[in-house]
């Protein structure tokens, strides 16, 4: 049976002609007892007919090691997105994307593929400035509306600075990772393993924390 | 695994106005729940040029999980009414700015151009404004709930509830919210105890529900006291005020569903607010200050519920736009007065 019905089909095909460029889904699983792996392939498979724009590459962590590193996956399922020069710009997905995530993964599409909405200047020059690495992890559940405002956000701090990895870990799919970081309300934002916010904050409040890296 | 997608396609809908910070809006509103989208239909219908300034759509209704008591609405969640709320607005054109944090209101009712500061830096500026910044949960203000937050303090069932699956929560309260948070919880947790300081002040008909759910307990007369655990919660400490003795209810977290605070420290300096902090508003949901409204859960206005809300919204737009159309009266009489 399909994933995706008719309506949500249109309603998808409607928001990729506001794709810019190509937008490359690489998407890594294992062919270990991975949970949602299976679920998260069927869901890519028929998305990404859906424009022309899209293409799907899949990878396995145990076939392609030195890409796993290369864009530090470290869990499956995992997807990665690819600019048109086939460039990661840190933005990340750990778990399916389905539920109320979708709403974070549409807009990633697009922001990757250069639809892109302008942040004011002062704040754009201020997320520019960080030149030391940032890791943010932002934990969510399915069932959360909150959740992909903040995943949004953090992938698009990531996109407008390299040094930036931003990745949204689907806690109950997770749950030893979710459990060493304490996970138990989400959105829980987490920079470099260290610093943590709950709920979906504001953008500067993100930076409010990054700015405590030293 | 059945896999479902709660997809907002309004949020994408490119024919979405821009707010401008060049244009003067006639009726600015801050806060994207009922009471501001309400509005925002009423004032564009009325021809103001009306825009919304938000930190997320929906507001408080985006936590409550089922709705069934919106006339004409049988039963729905509050994600879907927010969804069509959304859909009604957009398709006036309505700009919305939303994921965005205000930072100050600068009023001038004497040149009736009153400025909405944001934290990004941002700025609109219009001649009436609406306050329709709602609610935010109330916390319990014991030991350990601040320290214990987000590692088993929890304040979104709706959010948070598939982490405690085949797991034992406490909910703290006994209004709607927390009866319908024990409800929605008691579906996937091993084992729900509703602890609350007095008696039950939610409707009957989920009472009679909660008393039927056998993985429910009920605790009433039982003040909580303390949040416990060290690095993550471990159990509440309470007092059974019926027995007078302390309990400890073990669990591996607690939601607390105790009611709301209004959002309104903002505007603590802008307009007159009562004892706990709403603010004051007249039977058309003026402030205390000329040509600014407010609306919904935020005010002085009586039972938070989604359709009081809505209603109010409009009644303030119908008020701002007569104020409106009186002042611009008054500039033309005064432009005619110079020219003479």
């Amino acid at each position: 049976m399909k994933m995706l019905n008719n309506e949500l089909e249109n309603q998808f095909k409607e928001v990729f002609t506001q794709l810019t460029d190509n937008v490359t889904i690489a998407l890594f699983t294992d062919s270990g007892s991975c949970s949602s792996c299976e679920e998260t392939k069927e869901f890519m498979e028929e998305l990404v007919p859906l424009s022309e724009k899209l293409n799907l590459v899949h990878y396995t962590l145990e076939e392609n090691d030195d890409l796993a590193k290369r864009f530090n996956v470290t869990m499956v399922p995992s997807i990665v997105l690819l600019d048109k020069d086939l460039n990661y710009k840190g933005v990340k997905f750990n778990g399916i994307p389905a539920g109320h995530e979708i709403n974070a993964f549409i807009p990633a599409l697009l922001e990757v593929s250069g639809t892109t909405s302008d942040l004011p200047e002062d704040l754009t020059k201020v997320i520019e400035s960080f030149d030391k690495p940032v890791n943010i992890k932002v934990f969510v559940t399915l069932a959360c509306p909150h959740c992909s405002g903040a995943v949004q956000k953090a992938h698009k701090l990531a996109l407008m600075n390299e040094n930036i990895d931003a990745e949204m870990i689907e806690a109950q799919t997770f749950m030893e990772i979710s459990n060493k970081f304490n996970v138990s309300g989400v959105p829980k934002i987490v920079i470099n393993d260290q610093y943590e916010l709950v709920g979906n904050q504001p953008i500067q409040a993100f930076i409010d924390e990054m700015q405590k890296i030293s | 695994m059945s896999v479902e997608f709660q997809f907002n396609a309004n949020n994408f809908s490119p024919t979405s106005a821009e707010l401008d910070a060049t244009t003067l809006y006639d009726f600015l509103i801050v806060g994207g729940g009922p009471a501001g989208l309400n509005a925002a239909l009423y004032a564009k219908r009325k021809g103001l040029e009306t825009g919304i300034i938000t930190r997320q759509i929906g507001g408080q209704v985006l936590n409550t999980s089922s709705v069934d008591n919106y006339l004409g609405t049988k039963s729905s969640t509050g994600e879907q009414l927010v969804e069509d709320f959304r859909s009604h607005v957009n398709s006036l054109d309505v700009p919305v700015l939303e994921y965005v944090d205000v930072e100050a209101i600068l009023p001038n009712s004497a040149k009736n151009q009153h400025t909405v500061l944001l934290t990004d830096g941002q700025q609109f500026n219009a001649r009436t404004l609406l306050l329709a910044t709602g609610t935010n949960h109330r916390k319990l203000g014991v030991e350990g709930e601040e320290r214990l937050a987000g590692r088993g303090v929890a304040y979104c069932a709706i959010c948070d509830a598939p982490l405690y699956k085949n797991k034992n929560v406490i909910i703290a309260g006994g209004g709607n919210s927390a009866v319908e948070a024990a409800l929605d919880l008691a579906k996937v947790a091993n084992h729900v105890t509703i602890v609350h300081r007095s008696q039950f002040r939610a409707d009957k008909i989920i009472i009679d529900e909660l008393y039927q759910n056998e993985k429910i307990d009920i605790h009433l007369e039982t003040q909580i006291l303390s949040i416990e655990g060290d690095e993550v919660f471990s159990h509440v400490h309470a007092l059974d005020k019926k027995k007078n003795e302390t309990i400890d209810i073990l669990a591996d977290g607690v939601f607390i569903e105790i009611g709301n605070i209004p959002n309104s420290q903002l505007f603590i300096d802008l307009v007159d607010l009562n004892d706990i902090g709403e603010v004051i508003v007249d039977e058309k949901g003026q402030t205390s200050v000329d040509g600014i409204y407010s609306a919904g859960d935020v005010t002085t206005v009586s039972y938070k519920q989604i359709i009081i809300a809505t209603s109010d919204g409009a009644k303030t737009a119908l008020a701002a736009n007569d104020y409106i159309t009186i002042q611009k009266a008054k500039e033309r009489t005064n432009q005619y007065e110079n020219v003479k």
